[in-house]
């Protein structure tokens, strides 16, 4: 291009679009522009980002970026949320705070609150023990059952949760089962009897050594598990009789318990937790399936001081195969 | 430049056989005011379809106290949707397919016997353009004063009336707009908010989504809309046979077109005489004379157009108009064909129609007042309990689509010994379920039972209302072990 001033409008023949004048070794550029909505598009963008970079932070400076002028960040956005949240369960937390367990179960609101609420609770502490489903573990109590060491109220859950189970707490639940083996209370023979004597109160075979069996038991379990074995909640004994067992009910499993001993422990939550929490984790335990109402009968001995020979027959015969 | 276009077109065509146009711009259209028996039609039609959207939020319907009294209702936040006696439910959106299944059907229906009738009176689109058209006549003129005020540099008298016409132009689409969302609210305590300066935002964000649209669709798009973005336009034309009314050119009796004096003779010549009144007032801006096009949404302007002219120069109306293929061939032949409604195709699309209809009417007779669904717990799947049963959990959702509150008693079969035990706030137990009306009661319920392990059994939860009207029953599985 000599002069580009001279150049008039040049028409390419073959397309019919106009050329812009550009010519490389016989290229000629065709003028196909942008098309103007594309044109449009980005020109509002341009004005966009123009106001983006005024209002919200945008330029990094040492130490943060430049604030903008609406003075957002995603750290306030979240404390706004929350703050919506917080101030959503408010409502039902003035209520919750002052509600005793009776107001609770005869409300339907605030049951639903706190089941939703001790859902969520228990899934961030203490679902790693006792399972998402509080279906529990080998050693970790399933939580659905009627099984309870410590009692099935909503008062005894309410304390077991507060101050634990032999927990560094001075109100914790405590009690403590002697290693019958190890320790040397106990001879192997005189294990394995009260072992076979243990497996038979929940429908096993009785065995020779049953007579020295039932002795042992009586001299060295009875006072905590009961003269029928069926377990005393005050020293969270469990009841020996009934189908379910926490560390397993295969006779290895049980010998090593007597041998051993057992002794779980859960912190006291009522030093991480706060008082509504706690509530609520009681509630929604309570209503897995096992909690106990106030008038419950339990099927609990007390402690005996002598042993009567007919109650061992007479049991004895209950769960001949 | 599109002639520049044009005429290099013609210049390299030998070198260039194809000449393809990829783009075509939109030519704005000016339809010129016509009045006549279709006209006539079109009014009414948009007063009728007007009138229903607008004012059917407003209609009332007693349903009793425990249920909302808008006849026509979709109230996403319960999830429930009313129709005056008819309610439907999330569980019932079948009926939602059934009403889109008679629709479509319906307008291949009426397509396959009058064309495209549906775009040309009563599809929104066209109904929206109209009204924005006749607000655009009403303020700037008719055809001539319009493009003539279009093409003219900016005055203010052009500035005064275009901005009227677009100030209007979003009242109603404000308007129309703010009416699609009454029909999701309750729509007396919604236009009471407006007068309270206490929109909701989102509320707000939808009526200015749909104003910006509507505003859009009938102020610009127009026509655009029903050639190039409109689906049903296109495959409408494949219910079209040779029995359809289309509007037709009589082209026997037209052509050979031209001028004509008044007094002249019309020996020897068509009875058109190219006054392109039927082109003037086309809202989609074609020739009908060159036959059926697929712009066509067969509003029948062009035959009150050329009708009129017909009238003043005495000669017989109906140059253009409704007509089929076979009769117009017919008439050329010098027979007569009659119309002919009952055709293979009308047969089975009103089958399909009575098919569809009488399933959904048999749905809706049948409609369940009470209906129950059971979850099985999954985590854990049962428990295990101290006496030797085995426990599993359910939880029972118990949808009362009365407008009572009702109270439920449930049973089950399957387990002899099955114990059943319902956790929930106060006196519930397995025989006084409460379920407000019109909502879904949710209960956890346990199932004991000394059951064998072995694979999981059937069992069926019963369950019936006090008074023993309402029965339902949902068969569940109850898992003795992990398999």
């Amino acid at each position: 291009m000599t002069d580009e001033k001279k150049h008039k409008k040049e028409v390419d023949k073959v397309t019919g679009v106009e050329t812009t004048g550009h010519e490389w070794d016989g290229l000629k550029e065709l003028n196909n522009p942008l098309p103007r909505w594309w044109l449009w598009v980005f020109f509002i963008c341009v004005i966009w980002s123009c106001w983006y970079f005024v209002v919200y932070p945008s330029w990094p400076v040492p130490g943060g970026a430049t604030e903008g002028s609406s003075g957002y960040t995603q750290f306030k956005e979240l404390r706004e949320s929350q703050n919506e949240i917080i101030a959503r369960q408010a409502r039902y937390l003035e209520r919750f705070e002052g509600a005793s367990f009776d107001d609770i179960m005869n409300d339907e609101e605030l049951y639903a609150f706190a089941i939703a609420g001790g859902s969520s609770a228990f899934k961030d502490n203490c679902a790693t023990c006792h399972g998402t489903g509080a279906a529990g573990a080998k050693g970790y109590p399933n939580l659905n059952d009627d099984d309870w060491l410590w009692g099935g109220k909503l008062e005894n859950i309410h304390q077991t949760i507060n101050y634990g189970i032999r927990a560094d707490n001075l109100d914790t639940r405590v009690s403590q089962m002697p290693s019958f083996g190890k320790d040397e209370l106990l001879k192997r023979e005189e294990i394995d009897a009260v072992v076979d004597y243990v497996l038979s109160l929940s429908g096993h075979k009785k065995k020779d050594s049953y007579d020295l069996g039932v002795k042992i038991f009586q001299e060295q379990c009875a006072s905590c598990h009961g003269e029928k074995g069926k377990g005393m909640r005050e020293f969270g004994a469990p009841n020996l009789t009934d189908k379910i067992w926490l560390y397993g009910g295969d006779r290895a499993t049980v010998f090593k318990t007597v041998y051993y001993a057992r002794a779980g422990m859960m912190p006291a939550w009522g030093e991480r937790l706060d008082e509504n929490t706690i509530k609520q984790l009681t509630v929604y335990l309570h209503q897995l399936g096992g909690g106990e109402s106030d008038e419950a009968v339990i099927d609990e001995e007390k402690v005996i001081e002598h042993v009567e020979p007919e109650t061992d027959t007479e049991y004895s015969n209950e769960h001949a195969e | 430049m599109s002639n520049q276009k044009q005429t290099q077109s013609t210049q390299t065509s030998t070198q260039n056989s194809q000449d393809i146009q990829y783009f075509a711009k939109q030519e704005k259209i000016y339809p010129k005011r016509v009045w006549g028996r279709y006209r006539k039609i079109k009014w009414l039609v948009m007063a009728i379809t007007l009138g229903i959207y607008y004012l059917t939020p407003f209609i009332r319907w007693d349903r009793g106290p425990n249920a909302p009294d808008q006849a026509v209702l979709i109230d996403l936040n319960n999830a429930k949707a009313y129709w005056f006696w008819i309610e439907i439910w999330p569980q019932e959106v079948y009926i939602l397919t059934g009403i889109l299944i008679l629709a479509a059907i319906g307008l291949f229906f009426v397509t396959s016997l009058f064309g495209r009738v549906w775009c040309g009176y009563t599809c929104p689109q066209t109904v929206w353009t109209d009204l924005f058209v006749w607000v655009e006549r009403i303020i700037q003129g008719d055809r001539n004063a319009r493009k003539k005020l279009h093409e003219s540099p900016w005055t203010f008298d052009k500035i005064k009336k275009i901005t009227l016409t677009h100030a209007i132009w979003l009242f109603i689409a404000w308007w129309t707009a703010g009416s699609f969302v009454l029909y999701f609210n309750d729509a007396p305590t919604l236009v009471r908010s407006f007068f309270e300066w206490d929109v909701s935002p989102v509320v707000l964000t939808f009526i200015g989504g749909l104003t910006f649209s509507t505003y859009l669709m009938a102020g610009f798009a127009r026509e655009q809309v029903c050639t190039f973005m409109c689906p049903y336009a296109r495959f409408q034309s494949a219910m079209f046979d040779r029995d359809t009314l289309i509007i037709s050119y009589d082209e026997q009796r037209g052509e050979q077109r031209g001028k004509h004096k008044k007094g002249e003779s019309w020996e020897g010549r068509g009875h058109c005489i190219d006054c392109t009144a039927c082109v003037q007032v086309c809202p989609m801006g074609i020739d009908i004379r060159n036959g059926l096009q697929m712009e066509c949404i067969a509003c029948g302007l062009c035959v009150d157009a050329c009708n009129n002219i017909m009238d003043k120069i005495d000669l017989p109306r109906g140059l253009i108009r409704y007509d089929t293929t076979n009769h117009m061939e017919a008439e050329v032949k010098g027979g007569d064909e009659k119309f002919k409604f009952i055709r293979p195709r009308t047969i089975y699309y009103l089958c399909v129609i009575v098919l569809v209809g009488c399933t959904m009417l048999y749905a809706l007779i049948n409609r369940a007042p009470l209906q129950l669904n059971v979850l099985h717990d999954r985590n854990p799947l049962f428990v295990q309990l101290s006496s030797g049963e085995i426990r599993n959990g359910y939880i029972l959702k118990i949808l009362n689509k009365t407008h009572d509150h009702l109270e439920y008693k449930i049973s089950l079969d399957g387990l002899d010994d099955a114990r059943i035990e319902v956790k929930a706030a106060g006196e519930a137990d397995k025989n006084k379920l409460h379920v407000p009306a019109d909502s879904v009661g949710s209960y956890h319920v346990y199932v004991s039972s000394f059951a064998e392990p072995g694979k999981p059994r059937e069992i069926t939860f019963n369950i019936q209302d006090q008074s023993g009207k309402y029965k339902d029953s949902y068969t569940s599985k109850f898992v003795t072990r992990n398999d």
